[in-house]
């Protein structure tokens, strides 16, 4: 076992890990940060996305242990300082971007981490950016549009006739 | 105006902020004190004799705390089946035992031999590996033809051969369907195979077994869509622990798509390990775990004929399908291509006569149940390629052929035992050639072909039998249980309401859609009424959701029951106003005499019922709480028209979805934004069925697409946005809040808009294409294009 | 997984000698390997990883030659390699945003999937492999599937390539994974055109010479049209069969030498 220390959401944190130990195992087992999720076993589902460093990655596909000194954002650290959901989580709820909520958490950081080099991204740069991100419930319609609508477009003409 | 509160307003969901900011409680995010671990070790070979299992050395290594096998199970049940097919011949369905872990014989490729419970996931894992295992691999059969042959291996050695059942439909109809077809003036034949499916919801399976010495209570957290049936079918059939020695747990699911209603062995395992060992339990399913182990979707093999009079009217329809049911009966399996297939096959069209055949073949592959829409898609999907077939045979053109043939009377009752009680067929395609735009696609063909590219139009219709199901007609067909469900309406004594709901939701956003109901008929404001669902100790005996069921089924019951405390509370009203309980009426949350200024508000009564020092004690009960079990008169039947445009690149083949309308009819609707994003999600998977999606089986069994590297799902860029429209309503007729149900007509309404689409698309390329089978990848529409 | 210890040594010479160790291995960004761990298919015995390592990092124009560090993300290949335009492209397009964060150009070509994106592009623009201990030219190191021509041990510190004048890189995604189906890189140098071919064979990248050929002698899409592509020792498989793939390298040569800036 070795140890590991990390910020995590602002917060310094260590803890003891084996070589084999996945950072999204860290997060969720030893920090009890149950929002980053397990969708899959090669890297594409997504739902374990996190923010190392300031960039998106999978948090399944990185060890712990090279996480050690790094910064590192889940989604439980996206909120505002005052324990409000950010303008990017607002509009998934007010646009409808989410159904079992299970792919949401790493649709958060992933397109968090597309706005913050892209503010006002396309549609297709959107779709484009979320390659690495499943959802199986919403079509991803109103998860575009949450973003697109999170970068201050003007969303009320999509898909109308 | 759009309403902003009650039934039709579009309220923020409130289950999002827990989502939205990481607090979602989902099953494996369940942790207990003293917890072990199982890893299932399972077979690697599609067929074989299980010679010996040797756990000596598995046994001793670190971490392993018990090792369980097949006999551990003596005298421990089977996994039931819930649903019993009668053949064409009267004969029940053959029906082969399925063990929590195997016996005898492996039968699938991730068919479980042995659990390994361990302190941690990878001390199980390494264990696993140490097993000793012998195996004989027999000959695998995999192809549903094939497994009907004399000679073929047979799956189940205790049953006379690889047929479940052989189930005419209606077989009293298929002299009359035979001779309409010696009369047609013309027969369009088209032989097609339905897909097969993973459903994927985005949450892997979880269970976890916890058993309670003290007072020799189990209790099961797991990932499902219905913890009363998970409950009924686990404690009754398989561990034999009687109901109230039973919790089952479903905390927030992450999706289900049908694939988390069955009961499943795991659960059986963890519940029945954890009363062996005395301590918590749990299974996470990794993603390549779920591949082999959920319940897959679709998979039939079917021929179907139409026959048309000279003027086009469709004079029958007759269809041969194989349907795959892999290697055991999965629960609800042999419902799915008989009585949710065969009764949709009227399709939105007066076809006088039907006969449907369908062949249930047991395989060397996994279990194969309800995926979201459940027979229904199978149905509409050979139904309405047919009918464009037939089109493009007549040269006519495909909406008017269809509209020609359009029922327009209603109730209709179709010659496959359903009646329909109400619709209407030609709004729906009225309003899809609206929102889609059809005038204006010859000039979008023509600017896609400027581009090297050949665009085709796709439309088709559904029709949906759902709102899960009438239980004494079901009953008669084989369903070994009720498809009630049940609400709890608990009036809190400040007026705030706890609502108790058998129907579970895992995206569906009841917690939202459920207090706009009650709100609406007390006049409180939402924020007013929670509900609480998922939990067998708290909730009453509800079916759970599936069948685009929760509001048609369990939301009638939640209705039933709040009429029940309305009229009680008005008593309770009439004795504080000292009026006549007839004249009390009660609108906006409070109570008033008719004709006179006399009102009280709605707090005021629920306290006089729970505090009751001025109450007619003589009369009535105290409290006010009332639960109501509703069981539907019928299905019901949403139904809609959907168009599709597509690009193909002939040269390489790949399709690209330009545009896509729904047109909906589904009743009333009470919440606009989830029933859209229930039709978004749908098409998706409808897309993704039709382009991309296909679990392939080699001839050894051997599931080759096993894992995202190679089972395609939709991703953000494979799709469009949907314009998506239910303004056409015709309300149920037979339910109290006249809804239909909307979480399957996505799926079941889009892949026959874009497999026609893209037919259509090569014929404007000058390919006359007759079907191509699904998913219409890259490759298959090349070799299509240049055959 | 299996149990393994994990380093990260923070200089070449460090991981040198720690992957002298016994059952040891290198880890760039993981994004293949670590699935690969999940799955069990491999069994180190300690993971030396490369991500520490600044000296391996970065992207560096000189001349007609981009340098770029082993441990180079695809990430900062896609937003420094501005020099190399097809180049910062390709990178910008490997798997996903998360993906692009870890992965390094160096893991990718000391894996040589027969379907990653880099392969192509390093033997199309004739790159020279740069090594702890040598530079290996592009020609020489790849060798077939999964099997390039280092020895054990042996770490990509830097890939160097020429910039040619014009290229461009087409990919054909296989629709579950997105890795290539087929992706054929296109660069036009002065002394002639090189054509690398990835996702279809099943021996790895390969150059397709008769392309080159014809596009040494015409830079045009039409210069191709006559060419047929071979379909022997081509991958078929549940996504596409050997004919299909064959058809697809010539329509994406076209069209990346249509597109070649």
């Amino acid at each position: 076992m070795t140890k590991v220390t990390m910020t995590v959401n602002g917060k310094s944190v260590s803890g003891e890990v084996e070589g084999r130990t996945l950072l999204v195992d860290f997060l969720r087992d030893a920090q009890r940060l149950t929002g980053t999720h397990v969708g899959c076993d090669t890297s594409q589902c997504g739902a374990c996305t996190v923010h190392v460093d300031g960039l998106q990655v999978k948090s399944c596909t990185m060890f712990a242990l090279e996480a050690d000194g790094a910064t590192v954002t889940t989604i439980e650290g996206m909120g505002n300082a005052d324990g409000t959901m950010s303008a990017l989580q607002a509009s998934f709820q007010e646009h409808h971007g989410l159904q079992c909520g299970f792919c949401t958490p790493g649709m958060i950081m992933a397109a968090s981490s597309l706005l913050k080099v892209n503010p006002k991204p396309t549609e297709a740069e959107i779709r484009h950016h979320l390659e690495g991100n499943i959802c199986r419930c919403t079509g991803y319609h109103n998860i575009v549009k949450a973003i697109m609508a999170a970068s201050g477009q003007d969303v009320s003409a999509i898909a109308a006739e | 105006m759009p309403k902003d509160h009650g039934i039709g307003a579009s309220p923020k969901r409130r289950e999002d902020v827990r989502f939205l900011t990481g607090k979602g409680q989902y099953t494996d995010d369940i942790n207990l004190h003293g917890q072990t671990y199982v890893h299932f070790l399972r077979s690697d070979v599609a067929h074989g004799i299980i010679k010996s299992i040797d756990t000596s050395d598995a046994e001793n290594m670190p971490g392993v705390v018990r090792i369980f096998t097949g006999a551990d199970f003596e005298g421990v049940g089977g996994l039931p089946c819930g649903w019993q097919v009668t053949d064409r011949h009267g004969q029940p369905m053959q029906e082969p035992g399925h063990p929590v872990l195997a016996r005898g014989k492996v039968r699938h490729v991730g068919d479980p031999i042995a659990a390994i419970v361990a302190e941690t996931k990878e001390q199980a894992r390494d264990a696993a590996e140490a097993i000793g295992l012998d195996i004989e691999e027999l000959p695998a059969v995999v192809d549903m033809v094939s497994a009907l042959a004399p000679d073929a291996p047979k799956v189940h050695d205790e049953l006379t051969s690889n047929l479940c059942y052989d189930w005419g439909f209606v077989e009293e109809n298929k002299a009359a369907v035979d001779e309409a077809f010696e009369k047609a003036a013309h027969v369009t034949t088209l032989e097609l195979i339905n897909n097969r499916l993973v459903a994927n919801p985005m949450e892997p399976r979880v269970a976890v077994g916890d058993y309670n010495q003290a007072n020799d209570e189990s209790t099961l957290y797991t990932t499902s869509q219905n913890p009363h049936v998970i409950r009924l079918l686990m404690g009754a059939f398989v561990l034999g622990i009687p109901e109230h020695k039973l919790r089952v747990v479903a905390p927030d699911v992450g999706g289900g798509f049908g694939t988390k209603i069955f009961h499943y062995a795991e659960e059986a395992f963890v519940t029945f390990a954890s009363r062996q060992i005395r301590r918590p339990v749990k299974w996470t399913s990794t993603r390549s775990e779920a591949f082999m182990s959920d319940a897959h979707g679709r998979d039939h093999k079917t021929k179907i004929e139409l026959a048309l009079d000279a003027d086009n009217n469709f004079m029958a329809i007759r269809t041969d399908t194989y349907a795959n049911m892999g290697a055991y009966l999965s629960t609800f399996a042999p419902s799915v291509p008989t009585w949710l297939h065969g009764t949709l096959m009227a399709g939105n069209y007066k076809t006088p006569l039907i006969y449907v055949n369908v062949k249930a073949v047991f395989t060397n592959t996994v279990p194969v149940d309800a995926y979201r829409g459940a027979g229904r898609p199978e149905a509409t999907f050979q139904l309405e390629r047919l009918v464009d077939k037939a089109a493009r045979e007549l040269g006519v053109d495909p909406i008017a052929l269809r509209r020609q043939n359009f029922i327009t009377q209603f109730p209709y009752a179709t010659p496959v035992a359903v009646e329909y009680d109400t619709g209407d067929y030609i709004a729906t395609m009225d309003r899809m050639e609206e929102i889609m735009d059809i005038s204006g696609f010859e000039a979008r063909r023509k600017a896609s072909e400027a581009k090297g590219k050949w665009r085709g139009l796709g439309v088709n219709c559904y029709i949906e039998a759902c709102g899960i199901a009438p239980s004494n007609l079901v009953g008669q067909l084989g369903a070994r249980a009720g498809l009630y469900d049940a609400a709890t309406v608990r009036v809190n004594a400040t007026g705030s309401i706890s609502v108790m709901v058998g129907a579970h939701s895992h995206g569906q956003g009841h917690e939202t859609t459920f207090p706009q109901v009650i709100a609406e008929m007390i006049g409180i404001d939402e924020s007013q009424v929670d509900i609480v669902h998922g939990d067998s100790s708290k909730i009453p005996f509800g079916m759970g959701t599936y069948g685009s069921r929760s509001l048609a089924v369990c939301g009638s019951a939640m209705v039933r029951a709040a009429e029940k405390v309305i009229r009680k509370a008005k008593k309770i009203a009439a004795h504080l106003l000292e009026a006549s309980e007839a004249d009390i009426e009660l609108k906006d949350g409070k109570f008033s005499v008719a004709g006179t200024d006399k009102e009280c508000a709605w707090g005021d009564v629920t306290l006089a019922a729970y505090v009751p020092h001025n109450y007619p004690l003589e009369d009535i009960e105290p409290g006010l709480e009332e639960t109501a079990f509703y069981d539907p008169a019928n299905f019901t039947y949403p139904s809609g028209a959907y168009a599709c445009e597509v690009e193909v690149d002939p040269e390489t083949g790949k399709v690209t979805i330009e545009k896509f309308a729904a047109a909906d009819d589904f009743g009333n609707v009470v919440n606009p934004m989830i029933v859209e994003g229930q039709v978004h999600g749908g098409i998706a998977q409808g897309i993704g069925q039709a382009l991309l999606e296909a679990a392939v089986y080699d001839e050894n069994g051997q599931l080759q697409s096993a894992s995202y590297m190679d089972y395609a799902m939709p991703r953000a860029d494979d799709v469009p946005f949907y314009i998506v429209d239910h303004s056409c309503c015709t309300p149920c007729t037979h339910n109290p809040l006249g809804v239909k149900g909307c979480g399957e007509a996505g799926a079941i309404g889009s892949p026959p808009a874009v497999v026609n689409a893209v037919i259509d698309a090569l014929a404007s390329g000058g390919k006359n294409v007759p079907h191509i089978d699904m998913p219409l990848t890259p490759h298959r529409v090349w070799k299509a294009i240049n055959q | 997984m299996y149990a393994f210890d994990v380093t990260r040594p923070k200089t070449v010479a460090e991981a040198v000698a720690a992957l002298a160790g016994d059952e040891a291995q290198a880890l760039g960004g993981g994004q293949t390997l670590i699935p690969t761990l999940k799955q069990r298919l491999a069994s180190p015995a300690t993971l030396v990883s490369l991500t520490a390592i600044d000296e391996m990092k970065g992207v560096c124009a000189d001349g007609g030659t981009l340098t770029i560090g082993g441990g180079t993300t695809h990430a900062t290949v896609a937003a420094e390699a501005s020099a190399y335009p097809a180049l910062a492209a390709l990178a910008a397009n490997i798997g996903d945003p998360a993906v692009r964060s870890r992965g390094t150009i160096g893991g990718s070509l000391a894996n040589n999937d027969p379907s990653a994106c880099y392969p192509s592009a390093a033997l199309a623009s004739g790159a020279t492999i740069v090594t702890n201990n040598r530079e290996i030219a592009a020609d020489d190191y790849f060798q077939g599937l999964f099997t390039t021509a280092l020895n054990e041990g042996e770490i990509i510190t830097a890939v160097k390539f020429p910039v040619p004048e014009k290229a461009n890189y087409q990919k054909f995604v296989q629709p579950a994974s997105r890795f290539s189906l087929v992706g054929v890189f296109v660069a036009k140098y002065a002394d002639g055109v090189r054509v690398a071919v990835t996702g279809a064979s099943e021996n790895g990248v390969f150059r397709w010479t008769e392309a080159e050929a014809a596009l040494s002698a015409n830079f045009s899409a039409d210069a191709v049209e006559g060419l047929t592509a071979s379909a022997d020792g081509l991958i078929n498989d549940l996504h596409g069969d050997a004919e299909y793939r064959a058809h697809l390298i010539k329509v994406m040569t076209k069209r990346a030498v249509a597109a070649a800036k």
